[in-house]
């Protein structure tokens, strides 16, 4: 028994040292031939990987858009999101025959959410030699790797990274998603001009740059509205259970309107808290708030008649949304969040402004971002996740918002 | 002649010292010959920060004997105050280089008085308990930082703990630390030289305290507070040296840590406990109280979640085994026996032995 053991954990260790060494080559392979690892990144893309073997030839001769997003850790929701949207959107390009026939390579690296492996994952898909980035998908991250890819001059377009910092004095970076700012200015600007509510009480989360981005050019803006704002409570990521303080004050101070510029998962549990202490004032979130409906354990029928302004709702009936929903349901067996639709629409972007510029594969990759960056101004592109969408020189996203409401546990347009 | 006699502790602090200056220039010949990857040119400042991280908490934890829990904290402490002063005096002191070092200089005072004056204390105790406080301190730091708002405008600083519109900064004001959103636009200072020649200072402090006067009484308190107390030992002087030496070198890798991104947030991840217990998993794994074995784990537990990045989606999984495997492989009784029995010196003994 005792050799056995002896023998079991030398054989574990064994297996051990196989898999670093493993590692290692991989590593180190990434600059050469790049193929296995680009396989293995995207998960299910079995078949793109079969379809992409006659171009995975040389470098030159692809375009090679890389993405990077927290796929572990508490984030990875909207990691992951990206990651697949990405996917998908490549997946449609090469079955139609690449961009100009020129086919794309796809390779999603992980930060785990923290800027320094962000940056990492940057510097690895570097190495894979990655053209044009897509990503990274939360803000914090997007501001670490920006300033790396200003100085690389790679072009680089986020789905979902919302900060201003993010395309202040980086040129080479665009947005699909609106700014923060903008999302805050937005929210005031529709409460106040539809009159939604003479007094409203916010709550935020403090230690979130998304979220308190939000809340501050609210606030600046309600100054000019004829609303009140009778509350504005934080919270951070360490206590985001309990709710019942801020809500408590929000009903003393008799607010008729709850703005929840925060993320779904938190918003659920306010909503139901709300319930239990018989407050029920109107909700009002941001794209934050989009994919409430599929939170688990949720009573959807608290979220009735919550309104939040979003670009994206997986429910909504037109023939493009209808169609991604269900491809990506297919393929990755999950309903699309927004973070997926801005992934997607990101690739889509990056082969409209390709085509419009006429980039070939073989440019440096700094001339590239320089042919992407005169294009960038000259394009609309209609997308899932916006109409006409244009870009200013600063790389931040022209489109109307839209407002939505949960009408009958579905989300729909309020025209 | 009376031969020149090394002795065993100056042999041991030359092959520490040698050793760093060795990857350095091995490395510098590699990047000099365009043979290393993005990634790992990248990789070098962070290896530096977690390195000095490693030795300054070895210090606590191996030579003054004390579990602290807080050693992230004092990161943040000297990554906010390094990277404060160099947003603020960015246009004013253009020379990069002597502003970093400004820089680290601050950090490290900062961080030292704090680690002084939550030393004061916290020193009094004990053990689980001094753990614990240190934890708790270091979420505070954390939690301060992130509810701090500081501008700047014609009329001077303005303070806040509610939110960035509460500092009244008039028209053209800049917020330089915004709550959690931390600090934007530092100066990119760093570099792999100035990382390394920082990891040598650490190392002539480190190594020069513990073999000195000084460093016996430390050591004497972590192995017998009672014999040496009664042999006259002054236990707080020595316990709070030794905790804010310790508290100063984690500010100095927090500065090179903020000089190397260009977003500085205090986020769990970077400066909460996770952290904290991170760099002493380099300390336990390198072995308590071994500096050089400290910076070996440090570059081995830094450099292995990248490299296994061709594994995607099982990398964080086989990072965490590969790190029992390790803890078991060295230190082990049974692993440690059986390397003795099996080890390289032994065999070539036993190979001169039978010639």
């Amino acid at each position: 028994m005792k050799k056995f053991k002896k023998v079991m954990s030398l054989l574990l260790v064994a297996a051990m040292i196989a898999l670093v060494g493993c590692g290692n080559s991989n590593g180190s392979a990434q600059t050469g031939t790049t193929d296995n690892a680009a396989g293995t990144e995207s998960a299910g893309d079995a078949s793109a990987a079969e379809e992409n073997a006659p171009a995975q030839a040389a470098d030159g001769e692809v375009f090679k858009i890389g993405a990077i997003g927290p796929s572990t850790g508490s984030a990875a929701v909207y990691g992951l999101a990206v990651q697949n949207g990405a996917d998908l959107a490549i997946k449609e390009i090469n079955e139609a025959g690449g961009i100009n026939g020129t086919l794309i390579e796809y390779n999603f690296q992980d930060d785990e959410c923290d800027n320094e492996k962000s940056v990492n994952a940057y510097n690895t898909l570097k190495d894979w030699g990655m053209q044009m980035l897509v990503g990274t998908t939360t803000s914090g991250c997007c501001i670490a790797v920006a300033a790396e890819s200003a100085n690389d001059n790679m072009f680089q377009i986020t789905p979902s990274g919302s900060s201003v910092d993010i395309i202040n004095n980086n040129d080479n970076v665009y947005q699909v998603c609106f700014t923060d700012p903008n999302q805050g200015v937005g929210a005031a600007q529709y409460i106040g001009e539809n009159a939604v509510a003479q007094k409203v009480a916010v709550i935020y989360d403090s230690s979130d740059v998304y979220s308190s981005g939000i809340y501050e050019k609210f606030v600046q803006e309600a100054a000019n509205q004829s609303f009140e704002i009778v509350s504005a409570e934080a919270f951070t990521a360490d206590n985001k259970t309990d709710f019942s303080v801020q809500l408590q004050k929000a009903k003393d101070a008799g607010a008729e309107l709850v703005f929840l510029p925060i993320y779904y998962t938190e918003a659920s549990l306010i909503l139901t808290q709300a319930n239990a202490m018989d407050f029920a004032p109107k909700f009002f979130g941001c794209d934050g708030l989009d994919g409430i409906l599929n939170v688990e354990n949720f009573d959807t029928a608290l979220a009735e008649g919550v309104m939040l302004l979003t670009p994206f709702a997986a429910d909504a009936e037109d023939e493009a949304t209808q169609s991604f929903v269900s491809a990506y349901v297919a393929a990755y067996g999950d309903t699309p969040n927004q973070f997926a639709a801005d992934a997607y629409d990101a690739v889509y972007i990056l082969k409209a402004a390709i085509e419009k510029s006429g980039a070939a594969p073989s440019d440096s990759v700094s001339d590239l971002c320089e042919k992407l960056k005169g294009a960038m101004g000259e394009i609309t592109v209609d997308g899932l996740t916006g109409e006409a969408m244009s870009w200013d020189a600063d790389g931040a996203v022209n489109k109307a918002p839209k407002a939505m409401e949960i009408v009958n546990g579905n989300y729909s347009l309020i025209q | 002649m009376k031969k020149f006699k090394i002795n065993k502790s100056l042999k041991d602090n030359l092959l520490t010292y040698g050793m760093v200056i060795l990857a350095y220039l091995i490395m510098q010949i590699l990047i000099g010959t365009g043979n290393v990857s993005s990634l790992m040119q990248g990789l070098l400042v962070p290896l530096c920060v977690y390195v000095i991280l490693a030795v300054s908490l070895n210090l606590t934890v191996g030579i003054l004997g004390e579990l602290s829990l807080g050693h992230a904290g004092f990161m943040c402490v000297g990554a906010f105050t390094g990277a404060f002063f160099s947003k603020c005096m960015q246009d004013v002191i253009t020379f990069s280089l002597l502003r970093f070092i400004l820089a680290i200089v601050i950090g490290a005072v900062a961080a030292g008085i704090i680690g002084f004056l939550i030393g004061m204390p916290v020193l009094r105790l004990r053990g689980d308990y001094l753990a614990i406080v240190t934890l708790a301190f270091g979420e505070i730091i954390k939690n301060i930082i992130n509810v701090l708002y500081i501008g700047k405008d014609s009329k001077g600083f303005h303070f806040s703990l509610k939110d960035s519109l509460s500092l009244g900064l008039e028209e053209g004001g800049t917020v330089i630390i915004n709550g959690a959103q931390g600090i934007t636009g530092t100066p990119k200072d760093a570099t792999f030289t100035m990382g390394i020649i920082l990891i040598i200072l650490t190392l002539i402090i480190v190594l020069n305290l513990i073999h000195s006067r000084d460093g016996r009484a430390i050591m004497s308190i972590r192995d017998n507070l009672i014999a040496s107390e009664s042999v006259g030992i002054n236990i707080t002087k020595y316990k709070l040296m030794a905790f804010s030496i310790s508290a100063a070198l984690a500010g100095v890798a927090g500065v090179l840590y903020a000089h190397n991104l260009s977003s500085l947030m205090a986020t769990p991840k970077n400066f909460g406990y996770n952290m904290s217990i991170m760099i002493l998993v380099f300390v336990v794994l390198g072995g308590i109280g071994n500096i050089r074995g400290s910076i070996i784990s440090a570059v081995i537990l830094t450099l292995l979640p990248e490299l296994l990045r061709g594994l995607s989606n099982y990398r964080m999984l086989i990072y965490s085994i590969i790190l029992i495997a390790m803890m078991l492989f060295n230190w082990s009784p049974k692993f440690i026996h059986l390397r003795e029995k099996y080890s390289l010196k032994r065999l070539i003994r036993k190979n001169k032995e039978v010639q």
